[in-house]
């Protein structure tokens, strides 16, 4: 279970507070106005802020002692989730393996999980000869090899068009149902919100509320939700 | 708290950055203590008036006469333009002996100038003393005002000038309310930097200076070593250096913009290039700094290429021994300046600042003398004369390299740092697979500059060496200082070739690892 332990991070001008759990295998959507603190929660969760107050806890233990990349965590930022130099192979290697030692075995599920995002045989490809879509199927591929129980998008899919975009999220839920991970992701869509199904976690006036079952929210709004998707 | 596990990962940074505190800090401690309350004798204080007059003048004339030559590069369009700015690049890495013996060949006793005097019944003039120095001091530090200023019209914005060319301003208009103010913010901190780098002038003086007229603190602690074997005095002079370099390094870090000398030079839109008049005084500037940069230059070459197939028996161990200087100095310079970088990409770091900031304020003879003070109690110093060269040059080298990495090491933090952490991608593995690949064109480059400035360096190994330590530098100062003027060249234009050579392997090397 995740629990955001009465998270609290307080900077000048701005405050963001969380007090909620989700259970392993949760769809969340993380919905708000710009400059909310949407970003902030993942970065939060992700162990790239600090909290200022409160703990952040994943089955039980709190993660603050442990570094970005030990926590059970994958993150797919808005842009910038391949590196540039290495091949599309190599960056999925660095999902298994930091160090890139990888063995047979290893190259064969960096194939696998390639082929399983219909990227078969682009694994000797620089990222800049790959489509957006592209790029972003191979991000997700890492997130499949590296098989955390949270997978973080801090929109990740923002520059695809729509058509891509309802692809990569029917792509991220099978990610997640083949992994069980836990999903957050923060979007400004209520569409996405809704393709995504699950969840949804509200983020206004430094406050992230409990998430709540996203159908049953935008059908019957809270005033706060309603302001943000304007009066009908 | 992650906070304390970041500490954890910054410590071996941090603790190079305090290693290369006290690489400087012992030094000059050692000085302090040495040279507090040594008394100043006439000759002391006379070193120190022409050490200010002679960097004050070779600041003032390298700036203003940069100025026109920036302008006519900024406003001007012509095949070559591009070699020119180069060849604008090359006196920085030039070792200041090999300047020294194209401007002998020049404007020497038996130079061209004097004999074209000669034959046309006029008294020859002499290059030695205050004027010398002066020359010399503009013949290195001309092209990187030009450079320095050229940037400055470059850094005009394109909107600007669009608006004074739709208000159809005439020539006089645009100087006065585009260049002007450009000026007004760029001149004081490139004349800063050239005085700070004539201050700490060393291998100028030692051939054109000297005398009690002409000597400079540098020469003056460099002859109380050598000849008086007056260690207190040396300690005092470097005390005086010391407080005269800092204030001027301060003040240079303070007003100075960073020289960038990688960045781009050409832009979308430039400057009208007026006809007339103007365009006569142009290609003059252009031609004239041309001439004076290539001439000096090509003397070396014409004097020294006989001499090369007879070279005298010193040149190629010390060559061997130059070699391996720069080397070692590139390597270490390169390491402690990317680790300084990346730690002060990661964070906020007033040790690393420091550490990288620190040398600007002192010299090869200031540094030399401490280390010397520090050696001679335990052991000849002449034993560790390469190591201690070693040492000082990496100091020295140390802030133009982290001045180069820091940009580079902050956009590598910036555009992938935050992915590398979350795929914990830490340690070798990230110097492997993300820093070297990402950082390996401003890395060769940094170790080029490096390689090639203490290939050249000719300051602390005078203090130290003995015959079987003198590095190449060395080895031409003294078939110079012998009148062995043609051996001198072919030393010269070996050591001139290898500073080069050993520059573009690393920048090209560089710049092939980052395809």
């Amino acid at each position: 279970m995740l629990h955001l332990d009465r998270l609290s991070l307080a900077q000048p001008g701005f405050r963001l507070t969380a007090d909620w759990s989700a259970e392993p295998g949760s769809l969340i959507a993380v919905m708000g106005p710009s400059g909310a603190g949407k970003s902030t929660l993942l970065s939060l969760i992700a162990g790239f802020l600090a909290p200022t107050g409160g703990r952040v806890l994943w089955q039980g233990a709190d993660l603050a002692p442990v570094p970005p990349g030990r926590r059970p965590v994958t993150i797919l930022f808005q842009d910038q989730n391949l590196f540039p130099h290495l091949t599309v192979a190599q960056n999925l290697g660095l999902g298994l393996r930091p160090d890139l030692r990888l063995s047979a075995g290893d190259r064969e599920r960096v194939e696998t999980a390639l082929t399983r995002v219909g990227l078969a045989g682009l694994g000797g490809r620089r990222p800049a000869q790959l489509s957006g879509g592209q790029a972003s199927r191979a991000a997700l591929a890492r997130a499949l090899l590296r098989a955390r129980p949270i997978l973080l998008l801090d929109e990740p899919f923002a520059a695809l068009g729509p058509a891509l975009r309802a692809e990569m999220l029917d792509l991220v839920r099978e990610v997640a149902a083949e992994t069980g991970a836990l999903v957050l992701m923060v979007t400004h869509d209520p569409q996405d919100a809704r393709a995504l199904g699950g969840s949804l976690a509200f983020v206004t006036q430094g406050r992230v509320s409990a998430p709540v079952e996203t159908a049953a929210l935008l059908a019957d709004p809270t005033p706060e939700v309603q302001d943000y998707l304007g009066r009908k | 708290m992650s906070r304390a596990r970041f500490r954890r990962r910054d410590l071996p940074a941090l603790l190079l950055a305090g290693l290369l505190l006290a690489l400087v800090l012992a030094p000059l401690l050692a000085v302090g203590w040495r040279g507090a309350g040594v008394s100043f004798g006439p000759a002391d204080w006379a070193a120190v008036r022409f050490s200010a007059t002679q960097a004050l003048l070779s600041s003032l004339f390298s700036t203003l006469l940069a100025i026109p030559v920036a302008r006519a590069l900024a406003r001007r369009r012509f095949p070559g333009r591009t070699a020119l700015i180069a060849l604008m690049g090359a006196p920085f890495l030039l070792p200041a002996v090999v300047a020294v013996l194209g401007l002998l060949a020049v404007f020497g006793r038996a130079g061209i100038l004097n004999q074209t005097l000669i034959a046309l019944g006029l008294p020859p003039v002499s290059i030695y003393g205050l004027h010398g120095v002066v020359l010399a001091h503009v013949f290195l530090n001309l092209p990187l005002a030009t450079r320095m200023i050229l940037q400055g019209w470059q850094s005009i914005p394109a909107e600007r000038i669009r608006l004074a060319q739709s208000l159809g301003f005439t020539p006089r208009e645009t100087f006065r309310h585009l260049e002007a103010p450009m000026l007004r913010e760029v001149l004081p901190g490139v004349a800063l930097i050239v005085l700070v780098i004539c201050l700490t002038s060393f291998a100028v003086v030692l051939t054109l200076g000297g005398g009690p007229a002409a000597t400079t603190i540098e020469l003056a602690i460099y002859q109380a070593v050598r000849f008086e074997f007056d260690l207190s005095r040396a300690a005092g002079l470097a005390g005086v250096q010391l407080a005269l370099g800092g204030l001027a390094a301060l003040a240079a870090w303070v007003l100075a913009r960073p020289a960038g000398f990688g960045a781009g030079l050409d832009r979308a839109l430039r400057l009208e290039a007026p006809p007339g008049w103007r365009h006569g005084l142009d290609v003059l500037a252009l031609s004239l700094t041309a001439l004076f940069l290539v001439l000096p230059l090509f003397a070396v070459v014409l004097r020294g290429l006989p001499g090369l197939a007879d070279l005298p028996a010193p040149v190629l161990p010390a060559a061997a021994r130059s070699v391996s200087v720069a080397l070692a100095s590139a390597l270490l310079a390169t390491t402690a300046a990317l680790s300084l970088a990346l730690l002060a990409a990661r964070r906020q770091s007033l040790w690393a600042e420091a550490a990288a900031t620190l040398p600007l304020a002192t010299s090869g003879l200031v540094l030399g003398t401490g280390l010397f003070l520090l050696i001679q109690p335990f052991a000849p110093p002449m034993v560790l004369a390469l190591p201690v060269t070693v040492l000082v040059n990496v100091a020295l080298s140390l802030p133009y390299l982290f001045r180069i990495l820091l940009p580079e090491a902050r956009a590598l933090h910036a555009d992938h740092g935050r992915l590398a952490d979350s795929l914990d991608l830490q340690g070798w593995p990230r110097l492997r697979w993300l820093v070297l690949p990402r950082l390996a064109r401003p890395l060769g480059f940094g170790a080029g500059i490096a390689a090639a400035l203490s290939m050249g360096d000719l300051g602390v190994i005078a203090l130290f060496a003995g015959e079987r330590q003198a590095t190449l530098p060395l080895v031409v100062s003294q078939l110079a200082g012998a009148y062995r003027t043609e051996a001198a060249a072919a030393a010269a234009l070996v050591l001139v070739a290898l500073s080069f050579a050993l520059f573009w392997a690393c920048d090209a090397g560089g710049r092939r690892a980052a395809s």
